[in-house]
């Protein structure tokens, strides 16, 4: 952005950042994606490069075989570990994995908590998935979908005369829309200030949550919430309803198509491809005439805007007001469920199932293990710090690489 | 706040100010230590964890054995633990040290809120506190300035660890290690370990923080106590430009800012009680924008810090 034309400097700059470009891709999203990533970029990183087409496939084949192996294994150790965590604290290991997966994925009923679960993390998951690929850890999640479902709230309150198609449409506008801007700033902030990314989002929780509590306390207070303050409800008729006799809502077809969308806009579109190449090298990219500002900021708003709307279904979908049940960890949770999907939102699909499944599983580990609901944090802890150690793990194996022709 | 309450308007800038120590110590703990951590070229934003396992179990060690100072070091080690698993996951190839901290927060929170559960009832012993305005005929005022032994503890940290960077050999090898790793390598000194010691010294004394915030202020256990002051400690790092006594200083203006929602609402001005309480984070945002920027690197940031070298 800084740079004024092309200098003698810059030119030497860029001859050093173009191989950089194609390194520093595989570096950041590992070998086992590389291939869906440095295919559209081969152009610009090493025009030279023209890979004959059965080593290609080859390659994608057994990268792909790393890309599930791996996180696959590091779920599996995860287990083990949690399993010796449980034993040390007093319960039965198989017993706890027996009920975590009868109330997660045993029964109709089950899979239906997982799934209501699972739909504002996947909405979640995407505010991190979509940053990383610009290089920008950002974990202001949870902030976004408090601000979304508070402002949501107050639209949808703003037009009480309003269809409910219309009162919907309204709020999920209003969730997006005030999500988007919120993430849009700590985009901004890193953009225009360098504030840290992390740093600055994870404050903005912190100040989201303050203002939930003013305005649920204040100015939207309903004089009648006593014990647990909250906006003026939402009347039943104009609420998200459950698709068909299922207890699930249609907040899970929003994130499910979410993924589908930035999937396609990360892979697929020249705007997914201008953010991977400023993710890769960010010198290179404004040397290549990119518009770094206008894709981190947009980048960002789309971030923010799906937590947002995950907050408006948390609303319209179950909480029926704006109350403190607002901020209930699906944003955190969502951190990891990106991580874990290794930033890839088809992935994030699945992994948000067995990370709801998880959620679903703590009033049953406390009922019948006497486990503190805490419990479930601790396993996503253990995941978490498992799937990073295996990061280090890619191009390790011999099996996973092609064979040298 | 007691201060407020029969002192009237002047109840605001005494509690402000008594809260500037009161409340500025664990984030004194905690941004020293991570000074220490950053100054090896790693950044530990798990300490935020760290703060909540440190309260957790000095609140615990305090209850079973009577003892509040057994509390405290059994916090540090516990803090140590923490950085160890850091330390060793953050310097594995490709892991990213700003995920692994994003991690042992969720890590470091699940175990301390698991192990917490049985203590959020019981009374532990609590640090004793020193006296500075028994002077005074007010017990507002005598009560707003008991200070606790920790706070002269962490003063004392601070200015060592500026004498430790300047003036010693070890320091030097951290300073290296977090400028140039590899011209720190070509001297013979091994990476790896001066950034584990870092982490795990930095750790420890983050670790004592939360024994502070369990232990006397605000004196209890529960899964709230932490607010992200570990956070905003790190933040603080930055603004204090990796200067352990400017980390003072600037630890000081955070407790300041933390009391004065309560201070306020103590003279009667309740109307944006939720507002003022989260002007801390505000004050972290602001100084942030403030002090940080795009067009140099900032004067005192170890060269390694954030290259994932």
């Amino acid at each position: 952005m800084r740079t004024n034309g092309t200098s003698p400097a810059d030119l030497v700059l860029q001859a050093a950042c173009r191989p950089a470009l194609a390194t520093r891709h595989c570096k950041t999203t590992g070998p086992g994606m590389s291939e869906i990533q440095t295919e559209p970029a081969a152009p610009v990183a090493s025009p030279a490069a023209g890979p004959k087409l059965p080593s290609l496939m080859s390659r994608r084949w057994r990268g792909m075989l790393e890309a599930v192996a791996i996180p696959a294994g590091a779920i599996f150790v995860s287990i083990i570990l949690f399993g010796f965590f449980c034993a040390v604290n007093g319960a039965n290991p198989f017993a706890v994995y027996a009920s975590i997966n009868k109330a997660a994925f045993a029964s109709w009923y089950a899979w239906q908590e997982t799934l209501v679960r699972a739909a504002p993390l996947m909405l979640c998951a995407l505010c991190t998935a979509i940053p990383i690929r610009l290089g920008l850890v950002i974990i202001g999640n949870e902030g976004a979908l408090v601000i979304g479902g508070l402002f949501a709230t107050a639209a949808g309150l703003a037009v009480p005369h309003a269809s409910p198609l219309a009162t919907q449409i309204v709020m999920a506008g209003a969730g997006m829309l005030c999500g988007g801007l919120w993430i849009m700033i700590v985009g901004a902030l890193k953009y225009f200030r360098g504030v840290n990314e992390t740093i600055s989002g994870l404050l903005m929780n912190y100040i989201a949550i303050a203002i939930l509590n003013q305005m649920v306390n204040g100015p939207m207070r309903d004089p009648s919430s006593l014990n647990k303050p909250s906006s003026y409800p939402i009347p039943d008729e104009k609420m998200l309803q459950p698709i068909g006799s299922t207890s699930i809502h249609w907040g899970l077809v929003y994130g499910i198509v979410a993924c589908v969308i930035v999937w396609f806009l990360v892979h697929h579109t020249t705007f997914g491809f201008k953010m991977r190449t400023i993710g890769g090298n960010i010198r290179a990219a404004r040397i290549a005439g990119l518009p770094v500002g206008s894709v981190t900021l947009i980048a960002c708003f789309i971030a923010g805007a799906l937590p947002g709307l995950a907050g408006m279904v948390e609303v319209a979908a179950v909480n029926g007001s704006a109350n403190e049940s607002l901020n209930a960890w699906y944003g955190n949770s969502g951190i990891l469920v990106a991580f874990l999907a290794r930033q890839n939102a088809l992935a994030v699909i699945v992994v948000s199932i067995l990370l709801g499944g998880l959620l679903a599983s703590g009033g049953i580990l406390q009922r019948v293990h006497h486990l503190p609901d805490a419990t479930t944090l601790v396993f996503q802890g253990l995941v978490f710090l498992v799937i990073l150690f295996s990061e280090s793990l890619y191009g390790r194996w011999k099996i996973f690489q092609e064979k040298a022709a | 706040m007691s201060a407020g309450e029969s002192l009237g308007l002047w109840g605001v800038p005494v509690a402000v100010l008594a809260g500037a120590v009161r409340g500025g110590t664990p984030f004194l703990f905690v941004s020293v230590g991570e000074c220490l951590t950053e100054k090896s070229g790693k950044i530990n934003l798990g300490l935020e964890g760290v703060l909540l396992m440190g309260a957790m179990s000095a609140y615990a060690v305090s209850c079973q054995t009577g003892s509040p100072w057994v509390g405290v070091a059994a916090a540090g080690c516990a803090g140590m633990l923490l950085g160890a698993i850091h330390a060793w996951l953050s310097q594995r190839q490709r892991v990213n040290d700003i995920a692994v901290g994003i991690a042992m927060i969720v890590f470091g929170s699940g175990l301390a809120f698991f192990f917490g559960k049985p203590y959020i009832q019981p009374l532990a012993t609590q640090l004793p506190s020193l006296g500075f305005a028994n002077w005074s005929g007010n017990p507002a005022v005598r009560s707003a300035f008991r200070i606790c032994p920790l706070f002269f503890l962490g003063v004392a940290a601070a200015f060592a660890m500026r004498w430790f960077f300047k003036s010693t050999r070890w320091g030097l090898y951290i300073r290296a290690v977090g400028d140039k790793p590899d011209a720190a390598r070509a001297m013979g000194i091994s990476v790896v370990k001066v950034r584990t010691l870092s982490i795990m010294a930095g750790s420890f004394l983050a670790g004592i923080g939360g024994a502070y915030l369990s232990l006397f202020y605000p004196g209890s256990w529960t899964e709230r106590i932490s607010g992200g002051q570990g956070i905003m400690a790190v933040a603080l790092v930055i603004f204090a430009r990796w200067n352990p006594v400017q980390c003072l200083w600037a630890s000081l203006l955070f407790g300041g800012a933390q009391a004065l929602g309560p201070a306020l609402q103590g003279v009667g001005v309740s109307s944006y009680y939720y507002l003022f309480n989260a002007s801390p984070y505000i004050l972290t945002l602001v100084v942030m924008i403030a002090t940080c920027s795009t067009k140099q690197t900032l004067a005192g940031a170890p060269g390694a810090l954030g290259s994932g070298t």
